[in-house]
């Protein structure tokens, strides 16, 4: 018996190194989930003046979709988020990421708008706050203000059928 | 000839050798401080950057890292200690941003694995050589066939010499 814990061995490290060819190294798991989202008060997109803060949106539940005009896999998300927002009423604010405006209004009256208010965030900080490495990120944050969910990368219709929509009526149940 | 010949090379690998040299320089910092661009400059280099995961803050030209590095900045010009950055950058990008990660339950694998399987190996290693050692023919008296055979063949081994 002892004779074969070398072939354990190798098959125990198999199976871990087949696990890690199905894992996305870019795929870092937040620690924010779980905490509260980060404080932010932004001008919106289309209205320097109008403000948008992480206090005035406490009691709802909605998500918070980073983007940019200059990211090419937003272009092939945001067709999927202004049809999923059509179907089911939801809160989508689009944080506009280390943009300009002239370019991200173009963006939005070309792709659609599917979002409640798009804030502004030129420098980035918002997003760094947000622990933002890599657009699109999208975080669902309950009415609590608590991040409950974050999508690293584009959203696949499966993402919004099958993770997306189950957690927005989970948490729009919780009081 | 040949002498003229090695020159030239030799300017060549120079030209070569100094283009890389100029293209190895870290990416240039924010700020003018030289105390806080040092300081920053220490902590970036053991940031990993978000985007290109094998490098530092300090190394990487991507646009997060420039960010990064210009926050750094403004928190110390803010009179924030190593151990505030530090902590701000594990609250935004967890563990994954060090390079040194914490001895914690999810990392003891990592930072004891190694020595672990070492000890393991040597362990087996030295049952398995003491194993083969009480097991050496040595110890085994002949049969008194094997006796005769090895006389037999010493003795021919003699007459033929």
């Amino acid at each position: 018996m002892m004779r074969f814990w070398p072939l354990g061995l190798f098959l125990a490290l198999v199976g871990f190194l087949y696990v890690g060819l199905f894992r996305d190294p870019h795929e870092i798991p937040s620690p924010l989930i779980g905490k509260p989202a980060p404080g932010f008060n932004l001008p919106t997109l289309q209205d320097p003046a109008q403000k948008v803060s992480r206090e005035a949106l406490l009691g709802h539940v909605y998500m918070v979709n980073v983007w940019a005009s200059w990211c090419v896999s937003c272009r092939d998300e945001h067709p999927l988020l202004v049809e999923f927002a059509k179907q089911h009423p939801m809160e989508i604010y689009g944080l506009d990421y280390k943009d300009t405006r002239p370019e991200a209004m173009a963006w939005l009256g070309q792709l659609g708008n599917p979002y409640q208010a798009a804030l502004f965030d030129a420098d980035g900080r918002v997003g760094i706050d947000f622990g933002v490495y890599g657009v699109p990120e999208s975080f669902v944050v309950d009415k609590k203000g608590v991040i409950r969910y974050k999508q690293i990368g584009p959203f696949t219709p499966e993402a919004l059928n099958n993770t997306l929509l189950p957690l927005l009526q989970k948490l729009n149940s919780e009081t | 000839m040949s002498v003229m010949k090695s020159w030239r090379g030799l300017m060549v690998a120079l030209c070569f050798a100094l283009t890389t040299f100029a293209h190895a320089g870290e990416a240039t910092p924010v700020g003018d401080d030289p105390v806080i661009q040092a300081r920053m400059m220490r902590l970036a280099a053991v940031l990993r950057c978000l985007v290109c995961q094998n490098q530092t803050i300090a190394d990487s030209h991507a646009d997060l890292a420039l960010d990064l590095r210009r926050q750094i900045t403004e928190m110390m010009q803010q009179g924030k200690s190593d151990d505030e950055v530090m902590s701000f950058m594990v609250q935004r990008y967890g563990d994954f941003v060090l390079y040194r990660p914490p001895v914690k339950t999810t990392t003891v694998l990592l930072w004891f694995g190694p020595a672990a399987l070492v000890l393991l190996g040597g362990l087996a290693f030295y049952r398995a050589a003491r194993q083969r050692n009480l097991s050496s023919v040595e110890d085994e008296p002949l049969t008194p066939e094997q006796q005769q055979l090895a006389d037999r063949l010493l003795r021919e081994e003699e007459g033929a010499a």
